[in-house]
């Protein structure tokens, strides 16, 4: 007798639908208590009321919802399965230890409205970042309240603006002129919009640092706000010169505010406070360790000299005599808040204990591996990848496909070809400055082991490059799916799933 | 490793900067924990937060709502939480692929066409709304609702004062505690959008029909915040009220309160506006073999193709609380946002009934409203609130002196799935031995 | 190799212009297309809009950049090319017929004179990939 299987097919998980092609009407996946209050006729309405039944939401089980959502995760590529050599963006290791700290309940299930007196240890916790934050960046003013680094810029400019505007007062009007390196991110100019600022490029030098007589020429119309820059740059490499840029920043009536993208190569090492900067974001979510979770949520505080601490956002949590802790919103020359509540309080207390954890000594030794390892694959690829700055790099460092591209094959056909490796690809096409750029940041979280296996895929891919370079420019050929029509996408953008009519 | 690399010394690895510039001495910050220390360091100062522990009331913008035990398993997941923000689609289909579920839930709940992939929370959606709605019309002035979250406003005020966008407030009205009338007189052909949100602060709802009539009207655009999402379960949708830009806190689906953050910003609008709206944005997308796959789309939007001239500067979203937020909406479902939604409202009716025949208490505002609602006490309400809290361990509500001064007497009350028929008694018995 | 048709005046910022009486049709130039990608989105200013010579008028968006056109003539806009709003991508495959952006009636037909020749913009860009 046969078993009457005549077909073998896939498992569904590998095309796992949408959850709403998935639903089917009566399902459900919870259970409320019954209602405990007699019910009464509400007195909202009939127009205000929805008449829709909420048509088209799902209705599935908790099996189907824990299926659907694994199976999707296994589509997904993250650190805890490998390195992201993602220059920029410190794709360091995700401490377990930091989720189980966010979960506590006296933190995860108290009101953000809740009374001082019953929140202290929530403060003190905010304090305590505050404080270890200033020693950090040398810079004493800071508030945690961003809720992500383009949202600290944005804070910081606006501190800027409102320092000029307090010093200067009519005066000031002549002061819009933001100046922001050719390297720079894009959040850079436009946080700079949002603060009514206008913006001029300032050249880097062949060596790939920021012209300084460029920066004199432009300092010299008296119009100068300001000056944005990254250190170490967007390139990986020290402005040697930073005191001598801030002096003629400042010099010239306008003061410097310093993307603090790139701390990790800083960290325990050197202050921008020392360096003559005096406004700075962080990103929690690259230099401290909080997860990237896909794309969010992050966390960007932002510190100040003593001098701008005055324009913060309120409420200022301040420690008094007694240890306890209080808001003051008594600041009238805040810039005003940036977001309701405290700021990304989870991210805080995530990235306080990534501090706590690694101590004063392991600061430093994070940095140092950090730069360590991106240096040892600087090296490990120069003989295959044209490397257009010569100066040491940090913590990142950046490669052009020029060698490459001769043979047709591009910085984007490198990367996809890295996913075929098993590595998620570096940071491509930026920075704008570099053709084809590939910006390599290890971190510290990395062995060597690993590095050496990256280094290897990457020399493997620029033979391919030569002898094969089909096999580069169709990459990648072992994923779920291929390289997506993006044009499509873009010209007629489906943005939500519909039923079907 | 060092040797590799030509190098002496860990030291050698920071020559490039200038000596004067090293750290010469460790961060005065303190020696490592081990994770025993740590854990105890935390939970002392968690155990230092009473108000984690009392019975809520606390609505005003953050919201207690049961979460279900697996959106917490789901997040912590390592793919979910530990990945970057999906730039190479072909191996982030998982992170894309909910936010496309995302998307298209918050356009069901809002009745609106499209939707990002959120912002960081509903103060800071309501700002970009603002700066959206400027650039679409081309004009400068907004009125908003001074029944706004008070908060929420401080954030607009923070966002347009360099934007050349000029805020005007319209007043609420004391007996009802609406301000759909003030607004819709407001309106004038000179106005970008008509701000307004429903539940307002207050908890009063909002007649969102008749101020998207009004603003329309003029050519001015009706953008509709909201802060309790829940809301959504059971009032009629924003966007089939006729608002163009729908905006509200995403806390409420499976967030925890967590002290004020991370929350999650839900942002929606109309389809003709879609090449306005900030954020990211993921679209469905096919590979040369036909499969359907999901990609971050129209990103020419973004700051980091147009810059100064991009529709925002942001750049994060709130990825794993968005993902949360699906993963609740997804639990829950159809039936259960519905239901939960019904208990909020029956239980706050019950309430606020009982409250109201309290002998020494009013509600002072005739509104119709969800689950929040003011309640005008016998005395201050800051020290009332305060023994409430001390002698019974129930945190009755806010008061609203801390945002208007001239409502010493007025707190407000939020009821949601999780306050039982005890607790709401209690309550009820606390208030009237105060 | 760029296609540069002999009978088109051409801009540094690469528009071309073909002239009809005392009304310039323009667009963007083969090497333009080529350089931007595939288009995805083209922005038109509306009829009856005003320009001066040089402005921008509108942009071009492909996936990854977005560029904004300029007109290298001063003048009114007579009408703008309506096929492009459902297919962008004429531009990539006929830039210079089907492709064309927008129809102007000139405020100073002598302009044109000061653009540069089929051979002079070819130099250009020439040089320019350099």
């Amino acid at each position: 007798m046969t078993s009457g299987i005549t077909k073998v097919t896939t498992h569904v998980s590998p095309n796992e639908q949408l959850i709403f092609e998935r639903s089917q009407t009566g399902r459900i996946g919870y259970r409320l208590p019954a209602l405990d209050v007699d019910e009464v006729a509400l007195d909202i309405p009939a127009e205000f009321r929805r008449d829709d039944d909420l048509e088209g939401m799902p209705e599935v089980s908790e099996v189907d919802v824990i299926r659907h959502f694994v199976r999707m995760s296994t589509w997904n590529y993250s650190i805890d399965l490998g390195m992201y050599p993602l220059g920029s963006c410190t794709m360091k290791y995700n401490s377990r230890l930091n989720e189980r700290v966010a979960r506590i309940a006296g933190f995860a299930n108290l009101h953000p409205l809740t009374n001082e007196e019953d929140a202290q240890g929530a403060l003190e916790v905010i304090y305590e970042l505050q404080q270890h934050l200033a020693e950090i960046t040398g810079l004493p003013g800071i508030s945690l309240q961003p809720a992500a680094g383009a949202h600290g810029e944005m804070t910081g400019i606006m501190i800027i603006r409102a320092f000029l505007d307090n010093r200067d007062g009519a005066a000031a009007s002549h002061r819009r002129t933001m100046l922001i390196p050719d390297s720079a991110h894009g959040t850079n100019p436009a946080s700079a919009h949002l603060s009514g600022f206008s913006v001029k490029t300032i050249k880097s030098t062949a060596e790939g640092v920021t012209d300084l007589e460029h920066l004199r020429e432009l300092c010299s119309h008296g119009d100068v706000a300001g000056l944005m820059l990254t250190n170490p740059n967007t390139l990986g490499l020290f402005e040697r010169n930073i005191k001598q840029i801030c002096d003629i920043v400042h010099e010239a009536g306008g003061l410097v505010y310093m993307d603090g993208a790139n701390m990790n190569a800083l960290v325990g090492v050197a202050r921008p406070g020392d360096m003559g900067v005096d406004v700075i974001h962080l990103n929690l979510h690259k230099t401290f360790s909080t997860p990237h979770g896909g794309g969010g949520p992050g966390s960007g505080p932002c510190c100040c000299t003593k001098e701008l601490e005055q324009f913060l956002p309120v409420p200022r949590i301040v420690k008094s005599a007694e240890s306890t802790f209080t808001l003051d919103y008594n600041q009238p020359r805040s810039i005003g808040r940036v977001k309701a509540f405290f700021g990304n309080y989870g991210m805080m207390l995530r990235a306080l204990s990534y501090t706590l954890t690694h101590g004063n000594d392991g600061l430093r030794e994070a940095t140092e591996a950090a730069v360590l390892n991106a240096r040892y694959v600087a090296a490990g690829l120069v003989e295959n990848y044209e490397k257009p700055f010569s100066g040491p790099p940090m913590h990142e460092v950046v490669f052009t496909d020029k060698r490459q591209s001769r043979k047709g094959v591009h910085t984007l056909d490198i990367a996809k070809r890295l996913i075929d490796y098993g590595f998620h690809p570096m940071t491509i096409y930026f920075p704008l400055i570099v053709q084809g750029a590939m910006l390599i940041e290890p971190t510290e979280s990395v062995g060597r082991q690993e590095l050496d296996q990256f280094i290897a895929a990457m020399n493997s891919i620029a033979s391919e490059a030569l002898e094969n370079p089909e096999l580069v420019l169709n990459a990648p050929h072992d994923t779920r799916i291929g390289r997506l029509d993006e044009a499509a996408a873009a010209r007629k953008p489906v943005l939500r799933w519909k039923p079907r009519e | 490793m060092l040797e590799s690399i030509g190098l002496a010394s860990a030291e050698e690895l920071f020559d490039s900067i200038p000596s004067d510039l090293l750290l010469k001495r460790p961060l005065n910050t303190p020696a490592a924990l081990s994770e025993i220390e740590l854990l105890n360091r935390f939970e002392q100062m968690g155990a230092r937060n009473a108000g984690a522990r009392r019975t809520s009331f606390l609505g005003g913008g953050a919201y207690s709502h049961y979460i279900p035990t697996i959106v917490d398993h789901i997040l912590s997941r390592s793919e979910f939480f530990t990945a970057y923000t999906p730039y190479q689609p072909e191996i982030s289909q998982g992170t894309l692929q909910t936010i496309f579920e995302f998307q298209t839930l918050v356009c069901q709940l809002t009745g609106m066409e499209v939707a990002n992939a959120s912002m960081y929370d509903g103060s800071t959606a309501l700002a970009e709304a603002v700066l959206m709605a400027e650039r679409v019309t081309k004009r400068s002035k907004v009125i908003a609702s001074s029944a706004g979250h008070p908060q929420y406003l401080e954030v607009v005020r923070t966002y347009v004062q360099h934007a050349g966008i000029h805020l005007e407030l319209a007043q609420f009205d004391e007996k009802t505690g609406q301000s759909s009338k003030s607004l819709a007189d407001a309106v004038d052909d000179q106005t970008a959008a008509l701000v307004v949100q429903s539940p307002n602060f207050f908890g009063c709802i909002e007649d969102l029909a008749a101020l998207a009539d009004a603003a329309h009207a003029k050519g001015a655009l009706l953008v509709v915040a909201i802060t309790e999402a829940m809301s959504l379960g059971l009032l009629k949708s924003p966007g089939a009220c006729g608002a163009d830009i729908v905006l509200a806190e995403g806390q409420s689906f499976g967030v925890p309160l967590s002290f004020g953050g991370p929350y999650v910003g839900l942002f929606a609008t109309r389809e003709k506006y879609a090449r306005q709206i900030p954020g990211r944005l993921v679209g469905e997308a096919y590979d040369k073999n036909g499969r359907r796959g999901f990609v971050l789309t129209l990103a020419t939007r973004e700051q980091h193709i147009r810059r100064e001239k991009a529709t925002s500067n942001i750049c994060t979203n709130e990825g794993l609380i968005a993902l949360a937020a699906t993963v609740y909406l997804e639990t829950m479902g159809r039936r259960g946002i519905q239901e939960v939604a019904h208990q909020c409202a029956q239980k706050a009716a019950y309430a606020r009934k009982a409250i109201g025949s309290l002998n020494g208490y009013s509600l002072p505002f005739s509104a119709a409203s969800f689950n929040e609602f003011v309640v005008r006490g016998p005395g201050n309400a800051a020290e009332l609130l305060a023994r409430v809290a001390k002698e019974k361990q129930i945190d009755a509500g806010i008061a609203l002196s801390r945002f208007m001064s001239d409502r010493p007497n007025d707190f407000l009350v939020c009821v949601t799935e999780i306050n039982s028929r005890e607790q709401i008694d209690a309550l009820v018995e606390g208030l009237k031995t105060a | 190799m760029a296609n540069v048709p002999e009978d088109l005046h051409y801009s540094k910022d690469h528009e071309w212009v073909r002239v009809d009486g005392d009304q310039a049709i323009i667009g963007i130039t083969d090497y333009a297309q080529n350089s931007l990608g595939d288009v995805v989105y083209v922005e038109l200013p509306k009829a009856g809009e005003e320009f001066a010579a040089n402005e921008a008028f509108g942009s071009v968006e492909s996936v990854k950049a977005v560029s904004e056109v300029f007109t290298p003539v001063a003048g009114a806009i007579v009408n703008i090319n309506e096929a492009l709003a459902d297919e962008p991508e004429i531009v990539n495959s006929d830039p210079y017929g089907n492709g064309w952006m927008i129809r102007v009636k000139m405020s100073n037909p002598g302009e044109v004179d000061s653009l540069l020749t089929a051979a002079e913009y070819e130099d250009f860009t020439k040089a320019e990939s350099e």
